[in-house]
């Protein structure tokens, strides 16, 4: 009797808990529909929406979502959108990936992350569906021969750069700027495909340009303490502190310097960005700090001011680059769709090879870059913006 | 004597029962599938629940039928895993067929967890309960720490390795098989339903003849009373190596076979948070208990894939039905009620 | 001198691993159970004292307290629902609720506050100057009370009524209870004293290392019991030892070794340990009755 009363108040707390966490945020998977009556595509995408990485995910599904509800105001095409949970996780994203197919999935924003991106690179192919991804940035993503970077499944698209660009790029502008500093030291997460993706390029292009590499160092998700990392670039006389991960661990990093007093110039990638919205960051711990991103949340122009008010109304919090590059890459689909003149009701090979022709050949100008190309491969062409922050904001380093 | 013999009858029903479930289910699986009833995410789980009840079997034979807790069961898939990828890869020109390089791939990597596993067990054996759970703990992290550190790649001139930085320069043709923290890339997937089918039939047969053989008698022996074990003379360490080994064998099995359907996997999939996953199919589906393992498992794989209508609170309901399972199956009322029903059913029987 | 200061980096760290090896070591010596949520407590109480100090601005002391008071109670909360109804269940699948109250924890955070990080206020900077040496305040801080709630502790268990009968249900319930010891109540009291310290370790946590996120508890859950059982688990001088190893190990083999490898090495050295000490640094040897 007393066990059964125990039981029932337990389930009793945990169902009011449940509801408490109803109120806390809103959980729809389905959105949209056919704006102009006809028959609207039904547009896919995976990512982590539960678990260690669900503020990527979130993000993705969150600017994917502005995006669709942007076209399909617009009455040019109309989008139906469906984003399922993989946790980050290929065999996850696999299932994810088969829910969208049963859904009946017929062009997708691939998965966010790039681990559970290559696990679905060769179902997009498979399944003969298009497929750009906002930030599975990996090679792996688009090739499947990873050492020459030959082999690409055709299919699957990046609206972000590649790791490996990434790291040329920052040690080209590290290179270029020598009053930045010549002394780099580099603090990377060894077990992150990102991070090490773009640490191993960085390196190669380090020694062509004649950067003087003074340290290396790499910790593993979970890491709470870096004081050892920050002491050894100190002692090492690295100038340049060379970032190539999310702005969580970095602003712990920052931190640490500055508890021992060490001001080198800190260098950033796309994943800095959403350092400053931080909920409680220190923002003159920032100051000073470089990086290559193709989208800032503090620029001026009409085109991010707009998508910036529209999501913080929507979502109460400050987009970062995943959410910006989910929603150029639903516009562009939107505009490849628009231009290639198809219907949702033609056959699957039909729509897909004329996501790819439009793909290959047109130009695209979004919140993350303008005059934007992509090759026949999948990959990128856009210009990364080098930018600093100063007093609290994004400035242009240009 | 006549108490002996119900004893064997009872085991030989058991097995005869979970045969027969895995076989039944086979075939309406494959059936539903046929007629086009089966939607592709169901059949996408397919391949995964197989390679997590081998898995699990290997580890409730560790854990249930030793009565060791071994929390490091994703370290030896993880092993299996990539020894089947770098088969795959050294074999793909030259083995065209896909089935003879999977049954390859599975064997090398349960011969590879086994071998891991046969070493692991000297230290981890000399230790006891808790102490020798950390240290599997142990060796699952520091595995996921190597493998992730590994590159392999291969080109025509054979198969190179390269540890913690990535010094390999393959040839015009190579292919990179491992590479540290990406993982294995381009895999070519030939895993399929029907050979976790029968991987799980051998790992169920290897099973139950080792429970039902002197060994495994042995073995029992063991876990219940070590020190009267001893005292009659049978030796723990050799029957206890031999279950160890067998079961990171199975696990190296499943690993090979999970790798072999994906196109990519990365070692940090291998963590500790799968290694307590198995460990929970496990001990829901009960210490010891095959049939109750493989229905655990499946059920608990599945569970999480048919709660996505609740879209970010799934996985929130998930957990509960998790506490909530094991108050319930642990409720004294319970046990004692689904116990006075197997009596009365043993009564219809008799 | 930089050996010194990675020296004392590593005692700030281990120290944090000794304050949550000492709750786990405590729940296993009386519950017999390894208490995976610990580390998830340790989560809510770094939100807890966040909105504290962040939100509300109130005082340090008083966010430190309310994450103590909010632990505590959660704590006897969860050993009350989850645990208790498995008293007389195997450790198995106890071990298999906790995983479970360790899901629901996580999730429950991330559906309620939101996964991004959150910055943790700076309380206390600063840092104590010997020669070219510097040492943060705040290290000191973490290594001044985890001495302390040491040495509280064991008076406490050796020296009040109910610290003897602490170590009476952890010797045999079965006699404990037979002497008149409330054994229910003596657990409830052991998983209030082990979440408050949880609580106390939150705060010097993210004090220290300024992240605040729903699976902050995870990886430190992870290694305190791997303090735990390296000192001898039950054992509570064995847990702050354990903790202070495994803290410095890991730094000094990140300074010297490997950044890469960091975390093998640790598992490493605690597995050569317990090769030459079975059942840890400090752990008692049991010797089985026929």
């Amino acid at each position: 009797m007393k066990f059964n009363s125990v039981m029932k108040s337990g389930l009793a707390a945990l169902m009011s808990l449940s509801l408490v966490a109803c109120g806390g945020s809103s959980a729809s998977t389905s959105t949209g529909g056919s704006a102009t009556g006809t028959a609207a595509f039904k547009l896919g995408g995976t990512g982590p929406t539960t678990g260690d990485a669900a503020i990527y995910g979130q993000a993705v599904e969150n600017g994917a979502k502005l995006a669709v509800e942007a076209v399909n105001a617009a009455g040019k095409v109309a989008l139906e959108f469906n984003f399922q949970d993989d946790q980050a996780d290929g065999e996850k994203a696999s299932t994810a990936y088969n829910t969208l197919i049963d859904w009946g999935m017929q062009v997708s924003i691939g998965a966010t992350t790039s681990g559970a991106g290559q696990a679905l690179s060769p179902l997009f192919v498979q399944d003969d569906i298009f497929a750009i991804t906002p930030s599975g940035s990996s090679t792996a993503v688009i090739y499947q021969n990873t050492e020459t970077n030959t082999d690409p499944y055709g299919n699957v698209f990046q609206m972000c750069f590649t790791d490996p660009n990434q790291g040329v790029a920052s040690a080209d502008y590290i290179s270029a700027n020598k009053d930045l500093g010549t002394k780099v030291a580099i603090i990377y997460r060894n077990d992150d495909n990102y991070s090490s993706g773009v640490t191993d390029k960085f390196k190669e292009e380090a020694e062509k340009a004649n950067l003087d590499v003074v340290y290396t160092g790499g910790f593993a998700n979970g890491t709470t303490d870096f004081s050892v990392y920050v002491t050894a670039a100190k002692d090492a006389g690295a100038d340049v502190v060379f970032l190539p991960i999310y702005y969580q661990p970095a602003s712990q990093i920052l931190a640490e310097a500055n508890k021992q007093g060490y001001t080198p110039t800190f260098f950033g990638c796309d994943g800095m960005d959403g350092i400053l919205t931080m909920e409680g960051f220190d923002t003159t711990l920032a100051e000073g700090l470089y990086m290559l991103t193709p989208f800032a949340a503090d620029a001026t122009d009409d085109a991010t001011v707009d998508f910036v008010t529209k999501y913080k109304d929507a979502y109460g919090e400050t987009p970062n680059q995943f959410a910006a590059d989910a929603y150029d890459a639903v516009m562009a689909i939107a505009q490849a769709l628009e231009k290639a003149g198809v219907s949702a009701t033609d056959a699957q090979a039909d729509i897909t090879a004329a996501l790819k022709t439009q793909f290959t050949s047109m130009t695209f100008d979004g919140l993350t870059g303008t005059n934007v190309t992509w090759n026949e491969n999948g990959e990128v062409s856009k210009a990364p913006k080098a930018i600093v922050i100063q007093g609290g904001a994004y400035v242009s380093a240009e | 004597m006549k108490l002996l013999k119900s004893l064997f009858n009872q085991h030989t029903r058991s097995r005869t029962v979970t045969f027969a479930l895995v076989i039944a289910a086979y075939f309406a699986v494959t059936a539903l599938k046929a007629s086009g009833n089966m939607t592709r995410m169901v059949s996408s789980l397919l391949v995964p629940v197989c390679c997590y009840i081998v898995a699990a079997i290997g580890l409730n034979l560790n854990v249930g039928f030793s009565g060791e807790l071994n929390l490091g069961q994703a370290g030896f898939m993880s092993v299996g895993g990539f020894t089947a990828a770098i088969v795959n890869g050294l074999t793909l020109s030259v083995i065209p067929n896909d089935i003879i390089r999977l049954i390859l791939c599975i064997i090398a990597g349960a011969i590879m967890a086994g071998f891991v596993g046969w070493l692991i067990s000297i230290p981890v054996l000399k230790l006891e309960g808790d102490y020798l759970a950390i240290v599997t703990l142990a060796f699952g992290q520091i595995i996921m720490s190597l493998i992730n550190n590994l590159y392999v790649g291969v080109d025509s001139a054979g198969i190179h390795f390269a540890f913690m930085t990535n010094t390999l320069s393959l040839q015009e043709g190579g292919k990179m098989i491992v590479s540290g923290p990406m993982g294995v890339t381009g895999n070519t997937m030939i895993s399929s339903f029907t050979a976790g089918f029968v991987l799980i039939l051998i790992s169920l047969f290897i099973v139950f003849n080792l429970m039902y053989s002197k060994e495994g008698r042995a073995i029992q022996a063991c876990r219940d009373n070590k020190i009267a074990a001893e005292t009659v003379g049978i030796k723990v360490s050799s029957t206890k190596t031999l279950a160890f080994v067998l079961s990171s064998a199975l696990g190296g099995a499943a690993g090979a076979l999970y790798m072999m359907n994906y196109s990519s996997v990365a070692a940090t999939k291998f963590d500790f948070n799968t290694s307590i996953l198995i460990l929970v199919y496990v001990v829901l589906g009960g210490l010891g208990n095959m049939t109750g393992t493989v229905i655990a498992t499946t059920v608990l794989v599945m569970l999480p894939e048919m709660l996505r209508f609740l879209s970010s609170y799934r996985m929130l309901v998930y957990a509960i039905v998790l506490i909530v399972m094991m108050i319930i199956t642990n409720n004294e009322k319970v046990l004692s009620a689904t116990e006075s029903f197997r009596r009365k059913m043993k009564k219809k029987g008799a | 001198m930089a050996f010194l200061s990675y020296l004392i980096g590593g005692l700030g760290l281990g120290s944090v691993y000794a304050i949550i090896a000492l709750g786990y070591s405590m729940v296993y010596g009386i519950a017999k159970m390894l208490n995976f949520a610990h580390g998830d407590v340790i989560m809510v109480g770094a939100f807890m004292a966040y909105f504290a100090i962040s939100k509300y601005h109130l005082p340090i002391l008083v966010g430190v307290a309310l994450a103590v008071v909010v632990c505590t109670v959660l704590g006897v909360v969860i050993e009350r629902l989850a645990y208790k109804p498995l008293r007389h269940a195997s450790s198995l699948s106890v071990l298999i609720t906790a995983i479970g109250v360790s899901y629901f924890l996580q999730n429950s955070a991330m559906l309620l506050w939101g996964t991004d990080t959150k910055i943790f206020p700076t309380v206390l900077s600063g840092s104590l100057n010997i020669g070219s040496l510097s040492v943060p305040y705040l290290t000191l801080i973490t290594i001044l009370t985890c001495i302390v709630i040491m040495v509280v502790l064991t008076l406490f268990i050796n020296r009040t009524k109910t610290g003897r009968a602490m170590r009476a249900c952890s010797e045999d319930k079965g006699a404990a209870a037979l002497m008149g010891i409330n054994v229910n109540r003596i657990i409830s009291i052991t998983f209030a004293i082990g979440s408050g310290l949880a609580a106390i370790a939150s705060v010097l946590l993210v004090a220290t290392y300024p992240s605040v996120y729903p699976t902050l508890g995870s990886m430190p859950g992870i290694k305190a019991f791997t303090a735990a059982v390296f000192g001898g688990i039950g054992s509570i001088p064995g847990a702050f030892l354990g903790g202070l190893v495994l803290g410095v190990v890991e730094n000094l083999s990140r300074a010297y070794i490997s950044t890469q490898l960091s975390d093998a090495i640790v598992f490493l050295v605690l597995i050569v340990v317990l090769l030459i000490k079975p059942t840890g640094l400090l752990g008692k040897k049991v010797n089985v009755k026929v």
